[in-house]
């Protein structure tokens, strides 16, 4: 530790601190627009100089450490002042030079409101300007489907180019040229390939890169503001949902450091366009062989009809990826009144709620990644699967910490890995010691084994998933506060639906006669069954369905979700359902007073309670309640014959995955341009 | 300067690949750096691939060496359009001419060698003159500011240049027999250019015996009549070959096998401690 005075105020700052780091650790402001937290040093901007004493001229305080600071004549440490006269000379002459080149236009600027140079300009510049030449002109470039460049705008601080090298894993943006004609742009104007690129608007400082779907929607002030939980995969990071009137408008990152730092993957962001078409507004039966819009309680009677007639052992329930725990409580209750435990979602019964916890969540949790020495993938495509998951790997792998073996596609996850194989014959060689890799696990200290969803989908599932478990004892990853088997989830209702132990059923649901579909799209119902579609899309699961019953997506209701760690966390409401549509568990509740087994909840309080009663670690929002090792063991035991099939991620497609990425025009653009087709008719 | 891009679509040639001379001689650069460190080469593959083709590295030539180097295409696409050193587009098969248009070349008439550049070759710098023979561009200071005005050509200078001269140099360009580089009035390298107007007199303090034959051992001031000859060690230049590649003064001096760092230093080492000798020596009069 290191004592500064700055601004006449000691402090006691880590040496390996930079300036700026130590100037806002006492408290003071330091204006900044290259730097970035989590992006590396680039010193470019000059904003956030400050005034070292003793010294000629301000220094940039973000690309000045601690420890080069020396001391006073008589051994008085350092003072450091960030409001002397040379500082704010210093800022008023950095403004001066930024404003030099850059627009006028803040009036049309998409960026208007939420702009850093727009809110420095305001507190640290000048009112005026003594630059009477032209200003620089510079092309616009185009960057793909989701970023939208205004390159006049852009001050050079090289955040995007950074961002793209070290985060996003894909070096495709650069500066060329020198001097006044330096230019950010990609290769020859490629788009980006990234699946993290929606986070360049995040972090340009200016209007130079904004949101392409976005453009010229709305002003930041006239926006409502609603905390919420992104359920496009299973990470479960933290948004902040935008709307205006019943609209969404936008949806942004929160900061939640233990799951998605300050990213989002830009399914998470860009879907919104998937909110507001194909949505079902109101409730359909199928007459005829045609779909009719229908009212409620005609709805509700031709259910009540059909499931009169049918045995309660031949009726079952799928869940969708994107339901909440509430409806799935609800639905599973209406359906033990009706007589079935044939409940499940679509990931398929894979996982054993019974076997613990530990079995299906991400035991050593994304933030724990980053004390991880040894990471193993098997069977999953985490870039895909969960692209901020990645992201978090990429932070750690570039730190030189930790090494990566792959079993199953040698996919680009943005990192180097050592790929091991393709199929479980590799596994086996790994389990037996035979290849290099089981030594780098064992002498590990906190080895990782990620075990993607899709291989317990598998027909030899629970037998791979213990030949895993067993692995992860043997190279020790459960050990004293530390359990490195993490199985990666990909869809968001996957760990509440086992918590509440709405699993184990879809092989039955499968064959029922009577199916309710929470939602689901991927699930073939036996081909006389009658299907009970309650969802928000039409989608494949409602073009199958006898009846629909509209929902509400997850903007549109508050509701519980888990995340692949087992994190609890709550989605807020942002706004209402379309037309007729109404949140999920209402539309069971009210279901099942029709079919005249009432459930016992009046309100989302109530079903809440009933919830939490059955399940008490629900209650505990934003905190993971720890799986038993011991269920690992319990795993491992099990044993089982494998067979040679080569493991595949459960995600081929990224950007298509539920009904609302379906839904979206922005979503399918990006998956044209992924898969490299091009447009050929009017963009 | 101006905005640099790469050349039109039209003109790019599809591929690129080093001859395997030049690919030896790459992959001898590429050796020179650490694991890891091989985009350090990049500066002298690109070079070298643009000697390669005549003048001009294309698209093509980019992303192959950022293959070599196994480094993104933009970060090659970085270097490549920061270096004006770099042409992005074709240049003239016979001259590329790069008029120096900085302070001390443009007060002695560096404007007049624009003109004739733009009345001979192409109106605009960059541009190709009708017979695909000739492009010209003006470059920043090229350190020969005590000849100004001058101009540049392949590896050599035209020095002390007036619009007459130049268009000379260019017909020599144009008819196959380049001039000789340097000045272009007559006198030697940077000496007055009306002979000596100092140390007239010290010439006649010594005999005639003790006079050298060359200026590299140290000797006597030269008299006007036989003055600013250079020694042979001096006027030694680097190949002054248009064509592509050439072989650069690297490969000229360094004995065939792989220099080692410490024989560069040495011959680094020796040049100007000869260099430094000669005028201390013609002061003193002869030291041997």
């Amino acid at each position: 530790m290191t004592i500064l005075i700055i601004d006449g105020k000691e402090i006691d700052v880590p040496a390996e601190y930079t300036l700026l780091q130590a100037c806002e650790a006492a408290g003071a402001e330091i204006p900044r627009f290259c730097y970035h937290e989590r992006l590396s040093i680039a010193g470019n901007c000059r904003m956030c100089l400050v005034e070292v004493k003793g010294g000629p001229k301000p220094v940039a305080s973000c690309a000045w450490g601690v420890r080069d600071c020396r001391p006073g004549p008589k051994g008085e440490p350092p003072e450091i002042s960030t409001r002397s006269p040379m500082v704010k000379k210093a800022r008023e002459g950095v403004m001066e030079f930024l404003l030099i080149n850059h627009p006028l236009d803040c009036p049309i600027c998409d960026q208007g409101g939420e702009c850093d140079l727009q809110d420095q300009a305001m507190g640290y510049g000048v009112d005026s300007t003594r630059f009477a030449e032209n200003k620089r002109a510079v092309e616009d470039k185009y960057l793909g489907a989701l970023v939208k460049t205004s390159m006049n705008r852009c001050i050079q601080c090289t955040r995007c180019v950074r961002f793209a090298a070290e985060v996003c894993g894909v070096p495709e943006m650069g500066a060329t040229g020198r001097g006044e004609d330096m230019e950010i742009t990609t290769f020859l104007e490629s788009a980006l390939t990234s699946e993290l690129q929606g986070n360049l608007v995040d972090i340009c400082p200016v209007g130079a890169l904004t949101s392409k779907p976005y453009a010229f929607a709305a002003r930041p002030w006239e926006l409502t503001k609603t905390q919420s939980i992104d359920v496009m995969d299973a990470v479960g990071s933290a948004i902040r949902v935008d709307t205006r009137g019943r609209e969404v408008m936008r949806i942004l990152p929160r900061v939640n450091e233990a799951v998605n730092e300050e990213w989002i993957s830009d399914k998470t962001r860009h879907v919104v366009d998937g909110l507001r078409s194909q949505r079902l507004d109101r409730p359909y039966i199928r007459e005829n062989g045609k779909l009719r819009a229908a009212s409620w309680p005609e709805a509700f009677a031709a259910i009540a009809a059909k499931v009169k007639g049918v045995d309660g052992s031949r009726i079952g329930a799928v869940a969708g990826d994107l339901a909440a725990v509430e409806e799935m409580f609800a639905l599973k209750d209406l359906l033990a009144r009706l007589g079935s435990t044939h409940v499940a979602t679509q990931i398929g019964d894979a996982f054993d709620p019974a076997a613990g916890r530990a079995s299906y969540i991400f035991n050593p949790t994304i933030a724990g990644i980053e004390q991880a020495d040894a990471l193993l993938i098997v069977g999953s495509n985490p870039r895909k699967e969960a692209a901020i998951l990645n992201a978090r790997i990429r932070k750690r792998w570039r730190s030189g910490q930790m090494k990566i073996g792959v079993i199953g596609e040698a996919a680009d996850l943005t990192y180097s890995y050592d790929h091991i194989g393709a199929g479980t014959d590799s596994l086996s060689d790994l389990v037996d010691g035979q290849h290099s890799f089981s030594d780098v696990l064992k002498n590990a200290k906190h080895p990782i084994v990620l075990v993607g969803a899709s291989v317990a989908s598998r027909p030899d599932g629970a037998a791979v998933m213990a030949m895993l478990a067993k692995l992860a004892l043997d190279i020790g990853a459960l050990g004293e506060g530390w359990n490195g088997f993490g199985v990666l989830q990909s869809a968001a209702s996957a760990v509440g639906a086992l918590d509440i132990g709405f699993a184990g059923g879809l092989r039955k649901a499968g064959e029922a006669d009577v199916l309710f579909s929470l939602g689901a799209d991927e699930i073939d119902p036996a081909a006389g069954a009658f299907v009970v579609y309650i969802g928000t899309h039409g989608d494949r699961g409602a073009h199958r369905a006898d009846v629909i019953l509209p929902g509400a997506a997850y903007t549109e209701k508050s509701g519980l979700y888990v995340n692949t760690e087992g994190r609890v966390q709550i989605a807020a409401r942002a706004g209402f359902p379309p037309g007729d549509a109404r949140e999920d568990w209402a539309v069971i509740r009210a279901l099942s007073d029709v079919l005249g087994h009432k459930l016992p909840y009046d309100s989302l309080a109530a079903l809440r309670q009933a919830i939490f009663k059955a399940v008490p670690h629900l209650i505990r929002i934003d905190a993971i309640a720890a799986g038993d090792a011991s269920s690992i063991n319990a795993l491992a035991a099990r044993g089982g014959s494998v067979d040679k099939a080569t493991f595949k991620s459960g995600v081929t497609d990224f950007y298509l995955t539920n009904p609302i990425a379906r839904a979206s025009a922005v979503m399918a653009e990006c998956a044209r341009l992924a898969s490299g087709q091009m447009l050929t008719a009017a963009e | 300067m101006s905005v640099r891009r790469l050349a039109p679509k039209e003109v790019q040639p599809a591929s690129f690949a080093f001859t395997a001379e030049n690919l030896a001689w790459a992959q001898k650069q590429i050796a020179q750096y650490p694991d890891g460190r091989q985009a350090s080469a990049v500066i002298a593959i690109l070079w070298r691939a643009q000697e390669q083709m005549g003048g001009w590295v294309s698209e093509a030539a980019i992303r192959h060496v950022a293959d070599m180097l196994a480094m993104p295409y933009i970060r090659a696409l970085e270097v490549a359009t920061f270096y004006t050193m770099f042409q992005l587009q074709p240049v003239g098969k016979k001259a590329h001419v790069q008029v120096c248009g900085t302070t001390p070349c443009m007060l002695r008439g560096a404007g007049d060698l624009i003109e004739v550049c733009k009345s001979r070759i192409h109106h605009d710098a960059f541009h190709l003159s009708a017979d695909n023979d000739f492009s010209w561009e003006e470059v920043e200071c090229l350190g020969a500011c005590v000849n100004a005005p001058m101009v540049m050509i392949w590896k050599d200078t035209y020095e002390d240049l007036t619009a007459d001269s130049l268009g000379k140099v260019l017909d020599g360009f144009a008819a196959g027999t380049p001039p000789k580089p340097g000045p272009q009035h007559g006198r030697q390298f940077a000496a007055p250019a009306g002979g000596p107007t100092t140390l007239k007199d010290i010439n006649a303090l010594q005999k005639p015996a003790d006079t050298p034959t060359t200026h590299g051992g140290g000797g006597a001031a030269l008299q006007d009549a036989d003055a600013k000859r250079a020694g042979e060690s001096a006027s030694r230049r680097d190949s002054p070959a248009p064509q592509a590649p050439a072989a650069d003064a690297t490969q000229a001096d360094a004995p065939s096998g792989d220099p080692t760092p410490k024989k560069t230093n040495d011959t680094a080492g020796a040049k100007p401690g000869k260099r430094k000798t000669s005028p201390g020596g013609a002061g003193k009069g002869p030291k041997k």
